[in-house]
């Protein structure tokens, strides 16, 4: 295991205070610190190598291509997968929307006549199935494909504990594509992502997980999955803003049509048509983000130095802390599974008679950052009739004591307004 | 610490409601939310014989909200819209403050308790929603200061 107060010093923000308190950062659901490892390394790049990748034969241009695609390797190798499969997008979401759109794009030149991959083709009559714990970013896009095909989107409900309710029926004969969160951002669950990837390949479709908050957290090989695609963010896993990852198998990227157009991607062009590179570097159109995919990088070394089993047993270990010490608060009730099965380190409450806006503002008041919000999971929330939720999201960098403040928050809180107060409806 | 934000009056308003779901004749109706919490409001106008306003509001959300809505409707609820204007405006001045304006008590009256609100970003929109669904739905009543004037 590694030690938390000696891996603090390599985040210079965790030292700093606010409102006039020491900072406690519990959220880093929505983003993770830096290291100054990872900001080092951005830094290097700029200093010594900085140019346009992929362009250009200068010596410049050599290194920063070579450290660009190097970045890829490790990457790919994070998550077990090959470097052909890792494809650089600004962010998960927009990786989500690059695999939304290849079937969108197919449906439309399908119409049009023009040979295309009828793997990716959708239209009324077919069927597309997500889940009701989705983020926003792994349902709206494919709402989206559904208004523009034809297609219908269907989904998964969830139980009382927060569990997917794998019923029969979801999938079926008209599924085309099948698209799972691995962990809510809200309630902390993780999914038999395995099995709903095998669901759907079973009557044909494709199938892609969501991995933003399972690749931070916990030891993940992309083959393991069962899926065809994969998305994640680089932000969430102390890596910089700007980057965001696709995984896909080979056979289908390179069948896929192409997302963003420009320079880069291609192959031959003419002024009436085109030809395109094979994927990674077809859906990498224009200068991309040498420096975050550097830092990144970065990012995964500083990760594998410390063990991704360890992170996970290290954020059970707070999860679990968390659990019990939310469970002796009288009022607050945990949205989201209440035990560590298959469970991972997002933890939503709600205090009664205290509007999660209210329970935020005054944690923050004590220098504790959680979110307060629908997590961009709006209908997961209207599903436990809640308007918002409060979130404690813990990282390598949390320690029992950052969960001992979040608690004093609720308490203080709690205090203040009253515990259990009524509010006329 | 939060003092400055959750003044007594405001914790009173949230426990409180004052003018919540109450009936009134209604000429329409305002739903505004917002999307980065899922705070609700409706805001129904209304007038009485003599030209004042009737306002009426049901939602849900924070406490900052559902305060900001009661004195809201407590401060325009039997002012006619030339009268409510300046209150309005004065609200908003407030809200875009950040903390730097002395709030006229004559004015604004409950609404000064908000002053703290607009040091605080995140919150402002808390506070300025139901007071955007009762411009919304005063313009499409045609009951502003304007079109009052305008009609009468």
């Amino acid at each position: 295991m590694f030690d938390v107060d000696k891996l603090r010093a390599d985040f210079p923000i965790l030292s700093r205070e606010v409102r006039g308190v020491p900072l406690v950062y519990l959220d880093s659901g929505a983003t993770s610190q830096k290291p100054t490892q990872v900001l080092d390394a951005e830094r290097h790049f700029y200093e010594t190598s900085n140019a346009a990748v992929h362009r250009g034969a200068h010596a410049l241009a050599e290194e920063a291509t070579d450290a660009y695609e190097a970045a890829r390797q490790t990457i790919a190798s994070f998550v077990g997968a090959q470097v052909e499969e890792i494809v650089f997008t600004k962010n998960a979401t927009e990786g989500i929307n690059l695999v939304a759109y290849a079937f969108s794009n197919a449906t439309d030149k399908a119409r049009q006549g023009i040979e295309v991959d009828r793997r990716f083709v959708v239209g009324p009559g077919d069927s597309i199935v997500v889940t009701e714990m989705e983020h926003h970013a792994n349902l709206i896009p494919w709402q989206e494909l559904c208004a523009k095909t034809g297609a219908t989107l269907k989904w998964f409900g969830l139980t009382e504990e927060g569990r997917l309710d794998i019923s029969p029926g979801v999938i079926d004969n008209t599924t085309k594509f099948v698209s799972v969160v691995h962990q809510s951002n809200l309630l902390g669950t993780i999914n038999p992502v395995k099995k709903i990837m095998d669901m759907a390949h079973a009557v044909g479709a494709l199938g892609m997980v969501d991995l933003c908050q399972s690749v931070p957290h916990m030891s993940v090989n992309v083959n393991e999955l069962g899926a065809d695609f994969a998305s994640w963010s680089g932000h969430k896993m102390l890596g910089p803003t700007g980057i965001g990852i696709l995984w896909g198998k080979s056979d289908l990227l390179n069948a896929m049509p192409p997302f963003l157009s420009g320079g880069s991607m291609i192959e031959m062009v003419h002024m009436d048509h085109s030809t395109y590179a094979p994927a990674p570097q077809r859906f990498e159109a224009g200068v991309p983000m040498a420096a975050q995919a550097i830092g990144l990088a970065r990012a995964c070394d500083y990760l594998n130095e410390l063990g991704m089993d360890n992170v996970f047993l290290h954020e059970q270990e707070l999860t679990a802390y968390a659990l019990e010490e939310l469970a002796k608060i009288p009022g607050v009730r945990v949205i989201g599974p209440t035990d560590m099965r298959d469970r991972g380190s997002a933890v939503s409450f709600v205090v009664e008679g205290i509007h999660p806006h209210d329970v935020g503002h005054l944690m923050d008041a004590k220098g504790v950052a959680v979110r307060v919000g629908h997590h961009c999971c709006w209908p997961t929330c209207r599903r436990f009739d809640v308007p918002a939720t409060t979130r404690i999201t813990t990282y390598i960098y949390n320690d029992k004591s950052d969960i001992d403040q979040a608690i004093a928050g609720i308490k203080s809180a709690q205090e203040f307004f009253g515990s259990g107060i009524a509010v006329s409806a | 610490m939060s003092e400055d934000l959750y003044q007594e009056i405001i914790l009173d308003h949230y426990k409180n409601p004052r003018g919540k779901k109450v009936e009134i004749d209604s000429l329409a109706q305002s739903y505004q939310v917002n999307p980065t919490c899922g705070d609700e409001v409706t805001v129904e106008v209304g007038q009485n014989p003599d030209g004042t306003l009737l306002v009426s509001y049901d939602g849900q959300g924070c406490s900052i909200s559902q305060a900001s809505a009661s004195v809201m409707s407590e401060l325009i609820n039997g002012k006619t819209p030339a009268e409510a204007a300046p209150i309005q405006e004065a609200f908003m001045e407030l809200m875009k403050s950040k903390g730097q304006l002395e709030p006229d008590e004559e004015v604004l009256e409950d609404a000064i308790a908000f002053a703290g609100v607009s040091k605080y970003p995140a919150r402002i929109k808390c506070a300025l929603i139901s007071w955007m669904a009762l411009s919304d739905a005063q313009i499409k009543a045609q009951l502003t200061a304007t079109t009052t004037t305008r009609s009468g």
